[in-house]
């Protein structure tokens, strides 16, 4: 199919037509291919930026969250004017200000079993820039099942992966990972933190690997995984090869439909921070002022790392880092009435597991944390 | 003495070190003797019966141990042991 640059995207696009592998024939393709973007996040500003600017010639996003203030330390595509507005649209209107020619879809929706394989068959590569084991597992799964690459980047605090996944040609997720770990094992951004230019440097990098797949040039990332760490600025590469008992991909598949991924991973599709541990062992900050004002004992334990205490402490709480708990449970007392708390609650829901299994029953956890303490008892305190 | 690069989850069970020096000739010496050197560090790595956990993938140098010889796998000082972490992050 032919397609001619006018005059105005000639100029737009010089500089790829410049460079052999690309040229115009190159710039073609682009124009007229598609990318899904799950995630417009950390990951996924980065990507819509650079596609968008490539001159792709639709974009779609998959997003249901809003613009939170936090989120402008990394997710550089939305800004101050976007706060409080669906994360899609804000992203729409900046990729549509960078390149006004390109078609943006949006999808604020959470990508879950029931849309995706009609959101993502529409689309010749996919991208993964979720946040949470669930999302990433459906996206494989719905690349397998529909035979298209999936540009696989993850991050944790310093650290970053980069992979294509195309079960056509080598390995899928779920040959290198066939399980999730164990919920709350792995620490989410929202609870462990990140770089903010972490997502910037992995997200380019599957931006990187999305452009060369379309263009068809050059090696692309499949059957290895880059794994990268800022703080030693190393990149090494390890070999992943078909794992013949893949349960998706291998030769004699159990998982032929997609499935219910919030099971199979223990934990919600979305990394949302306000941890609870079920309505039988959660007291609200409200309820926690009211017995503390009441004149009751109450043993806080505060699981959070030594720094979060620079930022916010409550008086008189006893610090156990949830790291060191199973090791330090000696240092309470099963008879004392106990209360855990973190920065939103997630943290301490495990702890509460922890002290449950020892035979702990007076224990409760700060539903939200010490943030939902600072928002309903004592504004005083930062939220974080 | 085959060094084992720690993944950043898991750097806070072991003093915040990148690798650790362990000693062992074969993928699970190495493995044994960086838990008895890091005891908080096995839940992590191990099931309750010393088999490893199934999402912990293991790679000598560029290959995943499961297309060598597991934890069998020989080692020598020359080789690196990397333990390479499911993370899901995206900076939400």
């Amino acid at each position: 199919m032919s397609y001619d640059l006018s005059h105005e995207e000639i100029l737009r696009y010089s500089r790829h037509l410049l460079i052999p592998e690309v040229g115009l024939e190159g710039q073609r393709k682009l124009l007229q291919s598609s990318v899904l973007v799950i995630g417009t996040g950390g990951l996924g500003s980065p990507v819509a930026l650079y596609l968008a600017a490539a001159g792709v010639g639709r974009i779609g996003l998959v997003d249901y969250d809003v613009v939170d203030f936090s989120n402008l330390q990394r997710q550089v595509i939305h800004g101050m004017e976007g706060l409080g507005e669906l994360k899609v649209e804000s992203a729409r209107r900046r990729m549509l200000d960078l390149n006004p020619d390109i078609q943006v879809d949006v999808y604020n929706e959470p990508f879950t079993s029931d849309n995706a394989m009609r959101i993502a068959a529409e689309y010749d590569v996919i991208i993964d820039g979720t946040d949470n084991f669930p999302t990433r597992y459906l996206t494989n799964d719905v690349c397998v099942f529909l035979g298209k690459p999936n540009v696989y980047g993850s991050i944790f605090r310093f650290d970053g992966q980069v992979s294509v996944f195309d079960a056509r040609r080598g390995p899928c997720y779920r040959c290198l990972f066939p399980e999730p770990p164990p919920p709350g094992l792995v620490p989410s951004c929202a609870e462990g933190g990140v770089l903010g230019v972490l997502p910037g440097t992995i997200g380019t990098l599957q931006a990187t690997e999305a452009l060369k797949l379309l263009l068809g040039i050059g090696e692309p990332l499949i059957g290895r995984l880059l794994l990268y760490n800022a703080l030693d600025m190393s990149f090494e590469f390890v070999r992943l090869r078909k794992n013949p008992k893949c349960k998706i991909c291998g030769p004699e598949p159990e998982v032929t439909d997609l499935i219910d991924y919030e099971a199979f991973c223990g934990v919600p599709g979305h990394d949302h921070e306000e941890g609870s541990a079920g309505v039988d062992w959660d007291i609200t900050a409200s309820e926690l002022a009211q017995r503390l004002q009441a004149g009751n004992h109450i043993r806080l334990v505060d699981v959070r790392e030594p720094h979060e205490l620079e930022i916010s402490r409550l008086p008189g709480a006893t610090l156990i880092p949830l790291g060191q708990m199973a090791a330090r449970l000696s240092e309470l007392d099963s008879a004392e009435e106990i209360v855990l708390f973190c920065k939103a609650g997630t943290r301490s829901a495990r702890a509460l597991e922890l002290l449950l299994s020892a035979g702990f029953r007076k224990v409760k956890n700060l539903k939200g944390g010490i943030n939902a303490w600072a928002r309903e008892v004592d504004p005083s305190l930062p939220i974080y | 003495m085959p060094n084992i690069r720690i993944p950043t989850p898991l750097r806070v069970y072991v003093g915040g070190q990148s690798e650790v020096s362990t000693q062992g000739s074969t993928v699970e010496e190495a493995l044994v003797d960086l838990v008895r050197q890091y005891p908080s560090l096995r839940p992590h790595l191990f099931n309750g019966d010393a088999s490893l956990r199934p999402f912990v993938n293991l790679f000598v140098n560029e290959e995943n141990i499961r297309e060598l010889q597991g934890l069998n796998t020989p080692i020598t000082e020359s080789d690196r042991l990397m333990i390479i972490p499911s993370i899901a992050g995206g900076g939400s």
